[in-house]
């Protein structure tokens, strides 16, 4: 695997492949010892221009788990905060021999850019309202357990979601959690449906492989699992909808709206919350929210992601010097 | 005559053990590791995926028919602690399955063939990061020589002497409809790109 920029790099059995290795990854969550050697001498550097903890603190975590050598810059206290361009904080962190580089940006686009600029592999952690890959996958993995049942470890039930519906519900305009989403559902042969005030639906999305309802209530009870999206007040600038009260009343998940839903559906959110706005308390902390379940699948996702792109032979046996060269080349 | 032209004909590969020989083979390791052990107190049977996975379950069977006692069987996946990780493309990881604790049992390694000893390395480093088991052995069904560390096995189903140009194939009827150890006289390299040799 060379990068991992979208969602929509992945066909339907990379992704098998992907979730199949981070169950197993997942057991070292349960070990005396949770090393595994399979990353030795490789270096991963998490490039942070926004801020995030789960995200950032469980790349973090993966790579460590799998012995590589881990690396955080974020943009408050770098040379990003003395006007360092992008391409020169890339270029300057892949001159040190960096293997791969984890990049969250707020540009949409500036994980793909980047790896066009260097030859360390490149995995997007969310940029701008683009895409989150790696938060799909973590969602498609607790969606794939919670779909087996928790008790069959040994996953004899589907690897696909066909036949299965995904709603997602909020802010679609501003999530790059319910792009890629949505990509990678319907990849995996999933019905995806999109909810959202009509002014929180980006345009455009008339092309996206979705069904498209801005009334809440006509599909609770058609869902497998409620994805509920967080009110991005720090991308609202107003003007989306009247009152929070207003936005909860046609769209949070209440108690109301969480007694609806059909027994065996199951409540996810990428966190984090906001208790009492998209997401009631009720709701929240019910014994069918997998809220917690999908933090539990960051680590063993991102360590399946990181192995796959780092656990073999370079595609190119000169990498590193290429590399160096490379940037030689352009910084001249 | 007839027979040498048909024997050139299959490329040269023959088979040295048949699904008897395979047999009469796990059974007598049972026996092997039943006396060592004096009894199956403490005995945990780990198989290597991917043919040390059924052998494993063989030998408990063994062990059972003998003994009356099921072992606890499981599985070991040593993909993420091989040597050779960068010198090949992405390898994919296989199935690991631990069916009790392991600090304190007599672990047994369970693997088709014995090559390099590499695979075992990798298995004994797999062990020390999931517990602290009281002894580890290992039985394999073909010791085919050619070791290239300190490794040697504690119980062996057939001891088999082998060129390195040489491919040694265990089959397993639960894998491959048939069970059969074959040598195949080839120009291949000595397989470190095969996930079963080691």
């Amino acid at each position: 695997m060379r990068h991992l920029l979208s969602a929509a790099d992945l066909d339907r059995q990379e992704i098998i492949e992907i979730l199949d290795l981070a169950e197993e990854m997942a057991q070292v969550l349960h070990r005396p010892i949770k090393k595994l050697p399979a990353l030795r001498g490789r270096t991963v550097v998490n490039l942070f221009f926004e801020d995030s903890t789960r995200t950032r603190s469980s790349f973090e975590i993966a790579g460590k788990w799998l012995s590589a050598d881990v690396i955080n810059i974020s943009a408050k206290g770098s040379s990003v905060s003395k006007g360092e361009s992008l391409r020169d904080t890339v270029l300057t962190v892949a001159a040190m021999g960096v293997d791969a580089l984890v990049i969250r940006h707020q540009a949409s686009g500036a994980p793909a850019q980047a790896a066009q600029w260097i030859d360390a592999q490149v995995v997007n952690a969310g940029d701008g309202m683009h895409e989150h890959p790696t938060q799909a996958l973590l969602d498609a993995f607790t969606m794939r357990r919670h779909f087996r049942g928790r008790a069959g470890e040994d996953g004899d039930g589907p690897t696909d979601f066909t036949g299965r519906t995904v709603a997602s519900v909020g802010d679609i305009t501003h999530s790059r959690v319910a792009r890629s989403n949505a990509l990678l559902l319907r990849t995996l042969g999933a019905e995806v449906i999109m909810v959202a005030p009509p002014t929180l639906l980006p345009s455009g999305i008339d092309s996206w492989p979705v069904e498209v309802r801005t009334d809440l209530d006509s599909v609770l009870e058609r869902a497998d699992i409620v994805m509920m999206l967080r009110v991005q007040r720090e991308r609202m600038s107003g003007g989306y909808f009247p009152t929070p009260r207003e936005y909860t009343v046609g769209y949070g998940l209440t108690r109301d709206r969480l007694a609806r839903l059909r027994p065996e559906a199951a409540i996810c959110h990428p966190g984090p919350m906001n208790r009492g706005l998209e997401i009631s308390a009720d709701a929240a902390d019910a014994a069918n929210s997998l809220v917690l379940d999908q933090v539990a699948a960051g680590v063993a996702v991102r360590m399946s992601v990181l192995y796959q792109l780092l656990g073999g032979a370079d595609e190119d046996a000169d990498h590193a010097r290429a590399t160096s060269a490379t940037v030689k080349e352009t910084i001249r | 005559m007839s027979d040498r032209a048909s024997d050139a004909a299959t490329a040269a590969s023959r088979v040295v053990m048949d699904a008897e020989q395979i047999a009469r083979a796990c059974a007598r390791m049972a026996h092997q590791l039943l006396e060592a052990n004096r009894g199956a107190d403490g005995l945990v049977l780990l198989g290597i995926p991917t043919r040390g996975v059924p052998l494993a379950e063989r030998l408990a069977n063994a062990i059972e028919a003998v003994e009356g006692v099921r072992v606890p069987v499981g599985a070991l996946d040593i993909t993420l602690y091989r040597d050779d990780l960068r010198q090949n493309p992405t390898r994919a990881v296989g199935h690991t399955r631990l069916p009790v604790e392991l600090d304190d049992a007599i672990v047994v390694l369970v693997d088709d063939v014995l090559y390099s000893g590499r695979t075992v390395r990798a298995a004994l480093d797999a062990l020390g990061d999931l517990g602290r088991p009281r002894a580890v052995r290992l039985a394999v069904l073909v010791d085919r020589g050619h070791r290239q560390l300190p490794i040697r096995a504690d119980h062996v189903g057939k001891n088999l002497p082998t060129a390195s140009s040489e491919r040694v194939q265990v089959r397993l009827a639960e894998l491959d409809g048939v069970n059969e150890v074959t040598i195949t006289r080839e120009v291949a390299q000595p397989s470190e790109t095969e996930g079963d040799v080691g």
